[in-house]
């Protein structure tokens, strides 16, 4: 067996404990973007031209609310933003590969496939293999998130309207908000985003969630800086 | 605009995201500002709120504080729940589970 191929396959096998839980999420998001409106083929492909969970899920919602496509794709955007900080982390790591390995690379960098891989390097550093790892682990959490969205789309068009399905997406939502309220600055950024998406709903467009966002994230960045900078003041003085 | 290219836009401009500074880092031409870096761990909290909030306080449009607003009550329960459990899937059953249960009652 050759050195990539082992790479791969170790790659593949640090993803398993995290494929069990993309695997009921793939699902849900299959359920959920069929119960919102989308057409089977479109909730499909976008597990694959799209690739990424969470915006899926946020797309999914704004299909149903009737948002504009624009501040779909503008809301999209704004979401995955977390992936520069991936890429700029895994960066040093890829310098030496071809281009096309770091697109195709780049096109597997999900939240999932980054957490092993950058663990990966940080314990092995780069060896010529070491890329493979990373693509291991990116193929195998491609094929289950389209299997799983399969299934999902599968099972959603068996379920009756009168299951209210539409509200397991905020519960989704509130699923993952939860575990990253770990400090008053992501309080703060949460709540504020929260009263002034209420505030700013009836403004046109859906723009209400784009400006919330927007102040959340500056809230959340404001504090921590003043923290931050509290906390840093005596080292700042002359010595 | 179509749903496609709706879909098409989004994957370029996440694909773009992943790609960027694997291909503009490797070449020492830009280094994320430390602004940035901060404010990339805000958006999640403050991107999912802005999504929650008008669904649970704004059901039908207008802002609802009453008892029978039955998805308000639904997901503060999912809150707790989330809380206590961090489990996104025991989080849906419950929050799903409560919304059912509610509906029958209020």
């Amino acid at each position: 067996m050759s050195e990539q191929f082992k790479t791969f396959l170790a790659g593949a096998r640090a993803e398993i404990p995290l494929l069990i839980g993309v695997f009921p999420f793939g699902m849900i998001y299959g359920a959920l973007a069929l119960n919102a409106g989308l057409s089977t083929a479109a909730a499909q492909m976008m597990s694959s031209i799209v690739f990424a969970g969470s915006a899926q899920f946020i797309t999914a919602q704004l299909v149903h609310d009737s948002a504009p496509g624009l501040v779909i794709v503008l809301t999209i955007a704004v979401v995955n933003l977390r992936h520069m900080l991936y890429s700029a982390s895994l960066a040093p790591y890829l310098a030496s590969l071809s281009t096309r390995w770091k697109a195709l690379l780049s096109y597997l960098l999900t939240d999932e496939a980054y957490a092993p891989t950058i663990l990966h390097y940080e314990a092995n550093g780069v060896t010529p293999s070491a890329h493979w790892f990373l693509f291991g682990a990116g193929c195998s959490l491609w094929t289950t998130w389209q299997v799983s969205t399969a299934l999902g789309i599968f099972l959603g068009t068996a379920i009756p309207e009168s299951w209210s399905l539409d509200f397991a997406l905020p519960l989704t939502f509130i699923a993952m908000v939860v575990p990253v309220l770990k400090n008053q600055p992501a309080v703060a950024a949460a709540l504020s985003a929260g009263v002034v998406a209420l505030v700013a709903f009836s403004l046109p467009y859906k723009l209400g969630l784009i400006l919330a966002a927007l102040v959340g994230i500056a809230v959340g960045t404001f504090l921590e800086g003043r923290k931050s900078t509290e906390g840093t003041l005596p080292l700042k003085e002359p010595s | 605009m179509n749903i496609w290219l709706v879909m098409l836009l989004g994957g370029l401009i996440t694909f773009g995201m992943r790609f960027s500074l694997i291909y503009l880092l490797a070449e020492g031409r830009f280094e994320l500002p430390e602004t940035i870096r901060r404010a990339l761990h805000y958006v999640p909290p403050a991107v999912l709120s802005a999504i929650i909030f008008p669904e649970l306080f704004l059901p039908n449009g207008s802002l609802d504080l009453s008892v029978g607003n039955t998805r308000l009550l639904a997901g503060l329960i999912a809150i707790l729940v989330a809380w206590f459990t961090r489990n996104t899937l025991i989080t849906i059953l419950a929050g799903m589970l409560a919304l059912f249960l509610l509906k029958l009652v209020l």
